[in-house]
Parts: structure tokens; sequence; C-alpha cells
């Protein structure tokens, strides 16, 4: 989208693209601003240099050690690292956790950010709500894996989870972690909806309202599809954080190797047992936990970054084509 | 008839609906302190309410013993005092963030006024990465790169055997720490800053230089001190990542209860600590035995109750800036 000659010049500039006052030279600046300047050309670069060292990193390890057989067989424990086998019930623990995080959080957070932008009626209790998100924001994945499985060692959600053969309820499962996974996500897909929302200019509810729809009917029709990109956006962004997510999955899915069907119902079954994801795999396989197998910690973290890189370009991506359109 | 079908639902109905949903977010909130509270409970009890943030002994032996008790301890048996793993947590938190801290307001300076175009399409995106990249990835690459460097190089067999009765310095400490929580909370920072910096309207730095202000002047006198406010928000809430931050430091922090003293020198910066988050992750193995679970929610109610307070902080600390109609 480069400007052509022709264009106009904005009116007022982007706030961000403040030009130097005429006649402000670097070569008139007392030394501590020149030092402060340098400081701050020195922070930018330093950023850059992290960022590409780490992702370069990865990938040179990631490609060392990555083959295709790696990706597409099942994980053993073994005590050499070449016993271990793949990262398959990992990935697919990822995807699944993924899943049912996303599907819980997307349709609670749209809900609530319509009802506060929309409605937000009574006032008090719309203000409560919204820094209650704020407050679940700030909290510690770790805290809330811990109240996760508090909640699903209740005996009344014991068919939810895992079971030991005594009847124990350990409170491990896909449905424990998937529904605590959304919460994580849950303040991300708020925010992105809320920002869209609030970015619909008033008029256009008002013709709405004017036409005799009632407000939901306006919310249904016409600002839902509209905000349709910033759901994405958050629900992309939601994702990532679930991916990234250890605690949660050390906590309440039991991160054991392999996925292990809880009862024999093929779906429900796997859905109310336990299994791992990539992170907890690099956490169980890095010298910190019990595995002890770089190479394939390596492996898996490839993966996993590759992953979350691509859900950075799609909020990238889908971004751009809001701003475009 | 069809009226009805296509919109089942009026506004009153749909507001009290939607508004439901909306406040289960305030429940959830009640039921995990409720729950954490509860359970957390027998530890404070038998430890008093503030003793057990206390010092006294090897917490790491209490814990242990913790997993002997069996299934109805005793009160002796919840006997913990924490502060080894508080003072890990409390180290963590303030040095990362203050270093953090200069870094992302320079690097958030360099951002809004002084990147061309260009460097800014390559900046940006990559804060965004770096704040992506999930902690594990930054714990891995701390143990299995930064620690290995600083235990083979900057630590030297001396000062290794100089300590070996107390603790093992394997390069893992308080330093890796510091350096993986630093660059894993500064890219928030940066974020909050950043939007900020460009809140400001561009009529009170244009004062600025109108009045013969060079450009740092004005970004220094003007910019800086009016986003002042969500300079403060943004490190508060860095705290509270910082705080909560379990796995990547569980790998990196040598992963003891120790509370290194700074009377050792050097020696400090590369010994052994673990925070209370990590301290969680660490013990949910042994969480059937009562007295260890206990004391598994003490450490949640106290990051609950901190992350709390840094929120509410970090909302506060905006309120002169939202008062003066700027959006942050």
């Amino acid at each position: 989208m480069a400007a052509t000659i022709e264009a106009p010049a904005p009116v007022a500039p982007a706030p961000h693209q403040r030009p130097a006052p005429r006649g402000d030279r670097l070569s008139s600046w007392k030394w501590s601003h020149r030092l402060a300047f340098l400081t701050c050309w020195a922070c930018g670069i330093a950023l850059c240099a992290v960022t590409l060292a780490i992702v370069v990193y990865m990938g040179v390890r990631g490609i060392q050690y990555l083959n295709p057989e790696l990706l597409f067989t099942r994980p053993t424990p073994g005590l050499q690292q070449h016993t271990t086998g793949g990262i398959l019930d990992p990935i697919m623990g990822t995807v699944i956790l993924t899943i049912i995080g996303i599907a819980i959080a997307v349709p609670l957070a749209v809900t609530s950010a319509v009802w506060l932008v929309e409605y937000g009626k009574p006032a008090p209790l719309a203000r409560a709500v919204e820094s209650g998100i704020e407050v679940v924001a700030g909290t510690p994945d770790i805290v809330i894996a811990i109240f996760g499985l508090a909640i699903f060692q209740l005996p009344i959600l014991a068919p939810l989870s895992f079971t030991a053969s005594g009847g124990g309820v350990f409170g491990r499962s896909f449905l424990a972690a998937g529904a605590m996974m959304s919460l994580i996500a849950l303040p991300m897909v708020f925010g992105a909806t809320r920002e869209g929302l609030m970015s619909i200019p008033t008029h256009v509810r008002e013709a709405s309202w004017a036409l005799g729809k009632t407000r939901i009917c306006t919310i249904r029709t016409i600002l839902l599809p509209q905000v349709r990109a910033n759901v994405a956006t958050g629900a992309a962004l939601g994702m990532g954080r679930i991916v990234g997510d250890t605690a949660v999955v050390v906590v309440l899915l039991g991160a054991t190797l392999q996925l292990e069907p809880q009862g024999d119902v093929p779906i429900l079954g796997n859905l109310r047992g336990t299994g791992s994801t990539l992170t907890s795999y690099v956490y169980g396989a890095s010298p910190a936990g019990e595995g002890n197998a770089p190479q394939k910690a390596y492996a898996a973290a490839f993966v996993l970054l590759l992953i979350v890189l691509t859900l950075n370009f799609a909020v990238d991506y889908l971004g751009r084509r809001k701003e475009t359109r | 008839m069809f009226a009805r079908r296509r919109e089942p639902w009026t506004d009153r109905q749909a507001s009290w609906r939607l508004g439901a949903v909306a406040s289960l977010v305030l429940l959830t909130i009640v039921l995990m302190v409720g729950f954490v509270a509860v359970r957390a409970w027998p530890t404070l009890q038998a430890n008093g309410w503030v003793s057990w943030l206390g010092s006294g002994g090897s917490v790491d032996r209490q814990l242990g013993d913790m997993i002997k008790t069996g299934q109805d301890p005793p009160t002796a048996a919840y006997h913990l005092r924490a502060w080894p793993l508080i003072y890990g947590t409390i180290l963590t938190t303030a040095v990362s963030v203050l270093v953090g801290l200069a870094f992302s307001l320079f690097s958030a300076i360099f951002i809004v006024e002084f990147a061309p175009a260009r460097v800014r399409a390559v900046v940006v995106p990559a804060v965004r990465l770096l704040a992506a990249v999930p902690s594990v990835i930054y714990g891995l690459i701390g143990i299995l790169v930064l620690a290995p460097f600083v235990g083979n190089h900057l630590i030297s067999p001396g000062r290794k055997d100089s300590v070996q009765n107390v603790v093992q310095l394997d390069g893992t400490g308080v330093l890796v720490a510091i350096v993986v929580l630093t660059v894993m909370i500064t890219p928030i920072m940066i974020a909050i800053v950043v939007d900020a910096l460009r809140a400001i309207p561009p009529a009170w730095t244009e004062g600025a230089s109108a009045l013969g202000a060079n450009r740092w002047e004005a970004i220094w006198t003007v910019s800086v001190r009016a986003a002042r406010p969500a300079i403060v928000a943004a490190a508060v809430l860095a705290c509270a990542r910082a705080l909560g931050e379990a796995v990547a430091l569980s790998m990196v922090s040598g992963s003891r209860g120790f509370s290194p003293n700074p009377v050792d020198g050097i020696t400090y910066i590369f010994e052994p600590i673990r925070p209370l988050a990590a301290s969680m992750v660490e013990n949910v193995d042994a969480i059937n035995a009562p007295a260890v679970k206990s004391s598994i929610y003490a450490f949640a109610l106290l990051l609950l109750l901190s992350s709390l307070v840094l929120s509410i902080g970090g909302y506060v600390a905006k309120l002169p800036m939202r008062r003066q109609g700027l959006r942050v």
C-alpha cells in the first residue's frame, strides 16, 4: 500500500508518526539526550536480536532432530532416547485440548462482551463483570489449574474425569483440562470482541432500531456478522495461549505419555481419559523432567513453536484484512 | 407467528439471559477464592495465619515429611515455614520487573517515536512473537543453553567447591531464572507502554516543541510523563505475570527450597531457589497426601490474593490517564 504522490496529505498524521520539529538535528542535542536516543535504538535492536536468536536456534535444533517418523509414532516410556518413540500423542492431545478449550471459551466470551457493550445494565454488575474478566486474565495459570483440580475432584463431577480402580476421583481428564483452559482463553476472546463491538459506530445500531428491530435482533443480524473477524482474532490469540500452557496440562491432564481413555466408549472415553500435550511433553523430556531426552524435547518444542507462529500469523492476517476493508 | 419464530426473545429476556451468562465469570472467581481457601484452611489453621510465611527449617524437608504422614495426619504434620519459596518469588519477580521495566520503556519509546516505518514493521511483530512463545520453550532454552553456559564458563570450579556442602552450583539458579523471566515479561510491558505512548495526543508534544524543546525533551518530559500511570500499570501487571510463572522457572531456577544470602557475594547469583508457583507444579504429584495438598492450596491462595491485588492495582494505576480522556 505505497502512498502515491498525488494522494492528498493526511490532515492529521497518525499519532505515532510525529514529524521532528524543523531544525531539530541530533547534532544539536545534549550528550545525555544522544545517549538516551542510542539506548532506544539499542533496546529495539536487542529485541529483534533476541527474537531472531530464539527462532533460529529452535529452528536449527528442530530441523536437526525432527523427522516424519517422529511425528507419526506414539511415545513409549524408555530409558534411552532412541527407544522413547515419537510425539503423535502429544500432538493429538494439543489439538483435542485446544478444540475443547476454545469451544467453551468463544460462546461465553462473545455472550459476555455482547451483553456488556449492548446492554450493560445494571451498570454496577457490568463493571464487576468487566473487572472480573481482568482478574481472570491476571490469575496465574497454575492457580487456575489447581482450582480446576478442586472442582473436578468433587464426587458429583466424577463421571467427567479419570477414576482410579479403587474409586478415588483424580479429577484429571481432557474435559477438566479443557474447561480450565477455556478460562485462560476467555479474556483474549472477550477483549477482541469488545473492541470490535465498540468500534461499530452508533448510527449503525440506530438505523436498525429505527426500522423497528429489537436490540437482540440488531445484535444477531447486524452486529455479530460485523465482529466476526474480531472474534476470530481473539480465538486465535486464545488458542495460542492454550497451546502454550503447561501448568494446566501437568496438573489437570495427568501428563501421561499416551492418550489413556477411560472406559470403552470411543470418543467420550478419550475425553474422560488422560493424555499429554506438546508442552507437557517438552517439560517431561527436558532435563527437568523424568524423560531426559533433550533431542525429543527440541523436536517437540519446534513443532510447538511452529503452531504458535502459525497462530500468530493468523492474528496478523486477520488484523490486516480488517484494516484494508 | 413467523415473527416470533424469527426473533424468539424479547429485549428484556435477552438482557437478563446474556447478563446471567456474563455473570458466570464472577461466580467462577468467587468459587475460585472459596475452593482454594477451604482447601488451604488446615495449613493456615495449623501454622497460624502469618507464621507459615516465616522462615525456619528446610521447606523441602517439611514438604517431604508431609508425604509420609498418611491419609489422616495430625495437626503437627502440617508444619510449614515457606519463607524460602516466598523469598524466591519476590526476588525473581522484583529484579526481572525492574530490569524489564527500564528495557521496555526505552523499547516502547523506540517503537513509537524513533523507529522508521520499515524498522517498526520488524520490531512490532518481533515483540508480539516474544509474547506468544510458550513459557516451556523459554524454560527449555534456559535449561539446555543458558544454564550449561553459566555452569561451565561463569562459575569457576573453586566457587563450586566452596559451597558444595550446602548447595550444588550447576548453572541453574538466580541468574538464569531472572534472565528467562525478564525475557518473558518484557513484551507484556512493552505492549502496555506502547499503547499509552500512542494515546498521548500529538498536540501535547507539539506544544513542547513549540516552546523550544528538542524531540527527546518533548518525549521525556511530556509523553513519558503523561504515560507514567500506564508505566506503573505495566510494572504491576508484569508482576502478576512473573509471580505466577511456574513451569519455566521450575526448569531453570535450580528447584531447591533454598534462600540465598546476599552476603555470599557473587556466589549469590548462582545459587538455586524455587518460587512458589514452581513448587506447586513440582509437588502436585504428591497431592494425595492431605498435608501436601493443603500446603499447595495455601501457596495457591497466596498467589491468587496477590494477583487479585495486583490486577486491581493495575486498574487503579491507569485511572489518572482515563480521567484525562486517554484510552489506555
